[in-house]
């Protein structure tokens, strides 16, 4: 594997990028609890429509199934898993102690997060590791897999993991002027790719990604943008109000908003049906517009417990059927 | 300074196990600063005693005495007499202090009456913030005189994470009286914590460096940091030989 044709780790989504080819990754929520025919479930709706997709590592500090084991279900399914490992619940030790594990039952994606505090979730009392940060975490992933040696230096004993290595970043989160700084000191650290916080405001990520293509980040990483669709007016508005990092524009709220104009508020049912129509038309229309911004090259869909959403806006915005690689 | 708050009333009581004469020992330095257990807040933390006790068909014999430092020895010597009198202290120092006095008077029950908190500096009458968490490896040279360790909710040494925003911490911070949390009944009449807005350290970080045109100092990769100065490696001790008596004859 550690030297198949110059590829760093082989995966799909890092051939799909080497190829040129426009990438698409989705996102899997483990459950909070064993049940892992749920997980089977969700990779039904995703399997052949993204290249890799995202498991998540105790999302907004709430207890769920571990993302190694997560992300082995993903392999037996026949999808792509991009392990997400927070600096919040591990220290050095588990994280590599994991990382060894993971490539070893075949995860061959890597994705490197601070994590949510744990404040956020439903175990607020407890003790947060954070002993490594994000960029740490990136650089011990390089080296792992290019100087073959661990964090301490100690030389790997045989097979050494070979990561296709990710980062998140947060375009708009503050201060904006130091955000494309920060995804090169992320590229520098160690990350292949990236993916974004939802973008819904165009202009402010076209902003960004100049001052990217300035530094020329973009030829050092894959950017991946975030997207979302809105599964209505009250989810635009939480997003534009209380979520960090995320702007949405007064017209993508008018847009949402008039989806349902004409129908009365009791059919709430019905009122639903046409806002989440809308949110994935809108979704696609956005995912078409980024992909003509430089140095865009591919979206990450978050559709989060709506996965299936996710074939109709990647086969509306005509990303179907994957390229084979 | 180190900055602690009292326990609340009830709790102190509890851990006095039956005690019938109490000594409330303040600290003259860093607490008596704070206003958490210096000379005054000895003698009301006695009264409140004796009254509770009273109140409550117990009544315990509470006296209080306060010296400079409860974390030397020699300021602990001058206390002998009252402490050795009674069954039991409640020290208002630091958990230094508290150690130091249940270390020098081994036969005597010593239980703290402050909860020690941080180490931090009072940003106004009233309010102080934690600054320092003595990692033994101090990087406020690399950032700008602001600590990520202490005031970063995530200790992050490469920031801002995606959280900043506006100039604050996508985090709470919880309000607590005496350790413990505020409530308040939220509009379904249930009762979730009074919270206030905590500031990213990274912003202030990146604002101070780049008035400071040094921004250069963020720009690289700080590595992964060595925590074994920091309380990762036990209990910590220093030595300097150039300081140590040496044993004369």
């Amino acid at each position: 594997m550690s030297t198949s044709n110059g590829f760093k780790s082989g995966s799909t989504l890092e051939r799909m990028l080497r190829a040129g080819h426009f990438a698409v990754t989705g996102e899997l929520g483990p459950p909070q609890s064993c049940d892992s025919h749920h997980i089977r479930e969700k990779c039904g709706h995703l399997k052949g429509v993204v290249d890799g997709v995202n498991v998540t590592d105790n999302q907004t500090a709430v207890v769920r199934m571990s993302s190694l084991g997560a992300s082995v279900i993903a392999v037996q399914e026949g999808l792509e898993p991009v392990m997400q490992m927070t600096c919040r619940d591990r220290n050095r030790l588990a994280m590599q102690a994991d990382y060894l594990a993971a490539y070893a039952l075949g995860v061959r994606n890597m994705l490197a997060l601070t994590g949510d505090h744990q404040s956020f979730g439903n175990h607020p009392t407890a003790k947060n590791v954070h002993d490594l940060d994000s960029l740490q975490q990136l650089r011990m992933l390089k080296e792992l897999r290019d100087e073959k040696r661990f964090q301490c230096g100690d030389p790997v004993k045989g097979q050494e993991p070979r990561f296709f290595v990710g980062a998140a970043a947060a375009p708009e989160a503050h201060p904006v002027e130091w955000r494309p700084q920060r995804l090169a000191k992320k590229a520098a650290a160690g990350a292949d790719f990236v993916q974004t916080q939802l973008v819904y405001n165009v202009p402010a990520f076209k902003k960004y990604m100049e001052e990217v293509r300035r530094l020329g980040v973009h030829e050092e990483l894959s950017v991946l943008v975030g997207v979302g669709p809105l599964k209505g007016p009250a989810m635009a508005r939480h997003m534009r109000d209380h979520v960090p990092g995320i702007t949405v524009p007064e017209h993508v709220i008018e847009r949402i908003e008039g989806a349902a104009a004409g129908i009365p508020p009791e059919e709430k049912a019905e009122r639903q049906k046409a806002w989440k129509a809308e949110g994935i038309r809108m979704c696609i229309e956005l995912i078409q517009e980024l992909r003509e911004i430089e140095g865009v090259a591919g979206v990450h869909v978050m559709a989060i417990e709506w996965e299936e959403a996710v074939e109709p806006i990647v086969r509306g915005a005509g990303l179907l059927p994957r390229p084979g690689v | 300074m180190i900055v602690g708050e009292q326990k609340p009333l009830e709790e102190i009581t509890a851990s006095l196990g039956g005690a019938r004469r109490v000594v409330v020992a303040g600290c003259g330095t860093c607490v008596t600063v704070c206003l958490a257990g210096g000379e005054k807040e000895a003698q009301l933390l006695a009264s409140a005693l004796r009254m509770a006790t009273a109140l409550a068909g117990a009544p315990v014999a509470v006296s209080d005495v306060t010296v400079q430092r409860q974390c030397e020895w020699e300021y602990l010597d001058a206390i002998r007499d009252p402490v050795k009198a009674a069954d039991a202290v409640v020290s208002l120092a630091c958990g230094i202090g508290v150690q130091a006095m249940a270390r020098h008077f081994a036969d005597t029950w010593v239980v703290p009456g402050l909860n020690t908190t941080f180490l931090g500096l009072p940003e106004q009458q009233g309010i102080w913030t934690e600054q320092c968490q003595c990692c033994g490896n101090c990087m406020l040279a690399q950032t700008g005189g602001i600590c990520p360790i202490a005031r970063c909710s995530k200790q992050v040494q490469n920031g801002p994470c995606g959280g900043s925003e506006n100039g604050l911490c996508e985090i709470k911070r919880v309000v607590r009286d005496h350790g413990v949390p505020v409530t308040r009944t939220d509009a379904r009449g249930k009762q979730v914590p009074v919270t206030e807005d905590v500031e990213c350290a990274w912003h202030l970080i990146h604002e101070r460096l780049k008035a400071k045109g040094r921004l250069d100092l963020i720009t690289g990769l700080m590595p992964a940091k060595d925590w074994s100065t920091s309380r990762d490696g036990g209990p910590r001790r220093i030595v300097r030989e150039d300081l140590l008596l040496l044993d004369e004859g």
